[in-house]
């Protein structure tokens, strides 16, 4: 066990853990922020994307003890009032059908955006290419998208 | 004016109000609306007043209804709530959206499961709706001194034109309560619908959107422990012994044993998956903890025996037989091989077949096969359990919670009365959590532990641990005779260990001459429903050789359906066809319509399928490219006749996942088996669809008729693999006849 200072959302966050833990899992059993989702815990799902200083990272694989100083944003921290461009697109679209993975597509979606600005078809699926979506609702993340560039 | 008798009980709503507080299903909802600006979130009334178990109104005007069913990402927590409010005739605006508890008292059918949840609460909700709307009425006529016959509702408004009174429903919801329920209501012309057939927004969506708490996963109370199953690495082995030294002693571990999820004489249900029985548990204080735990914990397995339970499938029992020995997918290609060959069962046949067949100037016969497949819902298998001497209190996601309550209160000897089941938004089913044995370990381990448990599946866990859909074979023959007339037909199919036939489906009752037979073979990897069962091969494999058949009778590959079709229609064989052949041909002409079928832009390549399961009728055009060696799905046409939609845009998109699912595992996934082991435990090694590799657009319409809603979860998800395959041999000239077409053969041609 260890005590880190998180930087989550802006505030700083005290947990102390097992230095190996996932952020993943400090966010979620810790933090009691669930909205970053256990999908695989290899990396390949995305269901549990999160900012690290701006960059869509792997929660899953990312240690507590890696973190540092780092800034973290989590789904919950996207905007205050989750008035984000990508979630009103995203509502707007109605996209979700179970749900379970659209926070990560959130943040891998508001990170490609923040990279680019105006992001063509080929590289919104590269970019989102981690992030698998069981239901099958990748044209209308895809529209969401577009509409969060387009406003 | 159409009405419909009434079945709601006075006190139904009062029974079961002893769920447990806490946690996140008790908390507010957002209003439908989906708005988030909290000012213009209307102020929770001060009292709400149950009219039925349904809906409650405030004293405000704000109604809240109990979606009853598991949300699998079907959006019924929308649309069940929408048929209650359009015959309460209330503003969609104002209403407030809660999922009810398992509670068998008030609600009927309370599963996710057969496309079936609008179907078959089409009728029921709208008539909790109608009963509540008729005692405000009764509340406002007696109120006002005035013949409840001339007062009229509209948005939640009570009127009554001829003295000009008027009220909402709020001022009016306590007396209201307290009316006698009438025994039969009026119900709405289907004309004066305001809320069913538009498109209403997703009442979670926001939540979703912003993270909040909504799964299984996601539920915690205060002193709950987290819990980890570690079952047998192949199947037909069982666990023989734990050595816990090391786990048991790491950090924030609680406890190391092993648990029974059935007892001997247990008597399996219907949704009692037992593929691993007994498996080694790991407690502790948090997830991560308890997976480095798991890792440490040594167990020795062996080979489990052959085996014979009684099965009681709702009251009809059977004996099955499970096999012992280690199966690999080699095994299972030679028993389809050798399954061929011999004679099956023969469930259908009409006219002299065998006769046609061997005066038959050609014989087109074809095989087609699929593996096993893994549901891989993206939140894996979880459940809260908080289980005392006097009560149990369960959550998470079910689509079975009735019938699995039956379950853990035959595996704890509890009366069904103590036990409550909370129903969390599920992230996926597709059948999956039919099969609740998860719900009865986490139940079995927070009995051992005398704390709520959250029971969790590691991502591998959930994939390695069966409920398969299963592997399949079917082998398709057709005669033509010196004129490439269609003489006669034959299929013959069987799975491992279940068949997929549909012996009375099209093209049966279409063709004078026609044959079926079936096959299982025994196997000890477990089987389950999966998205529309038997249909999500039997379509694809029957589609692509229908378009074979066509093309070497020189027919365009619709008109050759629509011929059948219009046979089966006016002159049917048989008379157990369970198919109306004039719905089947209706969005075969609408599709083509819709694609402007004989139209293609150069370049695109065509394939069509269409297929009736679920009492659903789907038809597909499927246009794709071969852009540097891969096919690339620029669009996707979908014509779907399932009655009356209620929430358009939400089934449009439930038809679009269908669409992306059922290419995604025709081209893509398998579960392959190695002496038991599954091969694939993760995403890694099991491929599912991604983003580049979905169809650029599509373009899903609906049949505009009057009939009442028949299901939409499971129909859009076969035929579509069928297109695939068309569209591909149109593209390269190469038949893909075995799943998934990207081991096939190349893609490319």
């Amino acid at each position: 066990m260890a005590q880190f200072h998180l930087n989550v959302n802006g505030k700083t966050l005290e947990v102390n853990v097992d230095p190996t833990t996932p952020i993943l899992w400090v966010l979620r059993d810790h933090l009691n922020l669930v909205g970053t989702k256990y999908g695989c815990g290899i990396a390949q799902c995305g269901a549990c994307t999160v900012h690290l200083n701006g960059i869509a990272v792997r929660s899953c694989q990312l240690p507590v003890s890696s973190v540092g100083n780092n800034k973290l944003t989590t789904i919950e921290g996207l905007s205050e009032n989750g008035d984000h461009p990508v979630q009103k697109a995203w509502l707007e679209h109605d996209v979700p059908q179970c749900g379970y993975c659209q926070s990560g597509q959130i943040m891998s979606a508001s990170a490609l955006l923040e990279a680019n600005a105006n992001p063509s078809d080929e590289e919104i699926e590269s970019a989102m290419h981690g992030n698998i979506c069981r239901c099958g609702t990748y044209t209308r993340i895809k529209a969401a998208i577009k509409t969060a560039a387009n406003s | 004016m159409k009405t419909i008798k009434t079945s709601i009980g006075r006190r139904s709503f009062i029974k079961r109000s002893t769920l447990a507080s806490g946690g996140i299903m008790l908390s507010f909802n957002w209003l439908t609306s989906c708005d988030m600006t909290a000012s213009q979130v209307r102020a929770l009334p001060k009292e709400w007043f149950k009219i039925n178990g349904f809906l409650k109104i405030g004293e405000n005007g704000l109604v809240t209804i109990m979606s009853p069913n598991p949300e699998i990402g079907q959006n019924v927590k929308t649309s069940m709530p929408m048929l209650v409010a359009e015959e309460l005739d209330v503003d969609w605006n104002d209403v407030i959206v809660e999922q009810a508890p398992l509670n068998t008292s008030v609600f009927k059918r309370q599963l996710a499961g057969g496309s079936q949840s609008i179907r078959q609460g089409w009728n029921s909700l709208r008539m909790a709706g109608a009963t509540a709307r008729a005692m405000l009425i009764q509340a406002a006529a007696q109120t006002w001194g005035v013949d409840a016959n001339e007062i009229t509702t509209s948005e939640g408004q009570l009127i009554h034109e001829a003295s000009g009174k008027k009220s909402g429903f709020g001022p009016m919801a306590s007396l209201a309560a307290e009316i006698e329920i009438p025994e039969e209501v009026p119900l709405k012309e289907l004309s004066d619908f305001k809320i069913i057939g538009t498109s209403r927004k997703n009442v979670d969506g926001t939540k979703i959107v912003t993270g909040e708490p909504l799964y299984g996963l996601d539920y915690s109370t205060e002193n709950m422990l987290i819990a980890m199953i570690a079952h047998p690495p192949a199947f037909g082995m069982q666990l023989k012994s734990i050595d816990d030294s090391l786990a048991a002693n790491m950090p924030g571990i609680k406890k190391v044993f092993t648990i029974k999820t059935h007892l001997g004489d247990y008597g399996l249900g219907a949704f009692d998956n037992d593929a691993f029985n007994d498996v080694a548990v790991v407690v502790g204080n948090s997830t991560w903890e308890v997976m480095k735990a798991k890792e440490a914990l040594k167990a020795e397995w062996e080979l489990a025996p052959a085996k014979k339970e009684e099965l009681n499938f709702f009251g009809r029992t059977a004996t099955v037989e499970t096999p012992a020995g280690l199966e690999s997918s080699a095994d299972h290609r030679m028993v389809f091989d050798k399954m061929a060959k011999k004679k099956g069962k023969v469930v259908r046949k009409d006219g002299n077949p065998d006769a046609m067949f061997s005066k038959a100037a050609k014989i087109i016969e074809r095989t087609y096969t699929c593996p096993f497949l893994a549901h891989n819902t993206m939140e894996p298998m979880n459940f809260y359990a908080d289980v005392t001497d006097e009560r149990a209190n369960l959550v998470g996601p079910i689509q079975t919670p009735e019938i699995m309550e039956g379950s853990v209160s035959k595996r704890l000897g509890m009366d069904k009365e103590k036990i409550d089941i909370q129903m969390t938004r599920m992230g996926g089913g597709f059948g999956r959590r039919l099969y609740g044995h998860f719900m009865t370990e986490a139940a079995v381990i927070s009995k051992e532990m005398g704390q709520p448990v959250k029971l969790i599946y590691s991502r591998e866990d959930d994939m390695t641990q069966g409920t398969y859909r299963p592997a399949y074979h079917a082998l398709y023959r057709a005669a033509l005779d010196e004129d490439n007339n269609l003489i006669a037909f034959h299929v013959k199919t069987g799975g491992i260990p279940e068949s997929p036939l549909a012996a009375n489906r099209f093209p049966a009752g279409a063709l004078e001459h026609y044959m079926a037979e079936e096959w299982t073979e025994k196997s000890n990897i477990t089987v389950g429903a999966f998205r529309a069962p038997r249909s999500n091969f039997i379509a694809g494999a029957e589609q692509a050789f229908l378009d074979e058949v066509a093309e070497a009778m020189g027919k365009d590959p619709i008109d050759f359906r629509l011929e059948l079709l219009d046979r089966a229609e006016k002159n049917p064989v048989g008379e157990n066809n369970d198919y109306e052949a004039s719905r089947y041909a209706g969005v075969l002409k609408l599709v083509k319509e819709k694609s402007n079928w004989t139209g293609a832009d150069s370049g695109v390549s065509r394939g069509t399928a269409a297929y009736f399961c679920h009492n659903s009728y789907v038809a597909n055009v499927l246009d794709l490219e071969i852009q540097n060696g891969n096919p690339v799905v620029k669009k996707v046409y979908c014509a779907i006749d399932c009655g009356i939609v209620v929430n358009p845009d939400a089934a449009t998109n439930l038809a679009e996942g269908g669409v992306v699912d059922g290419i995604g595992h025709a081209m893509y996934s398998a579960m392959t088996f190695k002496d038991g082991m599954p091969e694939q435990n993760n995403f890694d090694k099991y491929r599912l669809i991604r983003h580049g590799e979905a169809p650029k657009e599509i373009e899903v319409h609906f049949v505009d008729n009057q009939i009442d809603p028949t299901g939409l979860g499971e129909p859009p998800f076969p035929p579509i693999m069928g297109a695939m395959a068309n569209a591909l041999y149109k593209a390269t000239g190469v038949r893909h006849y075995n799943q998934p077409f990207i081991t096939d053969k190349p893609l490319a041609g």
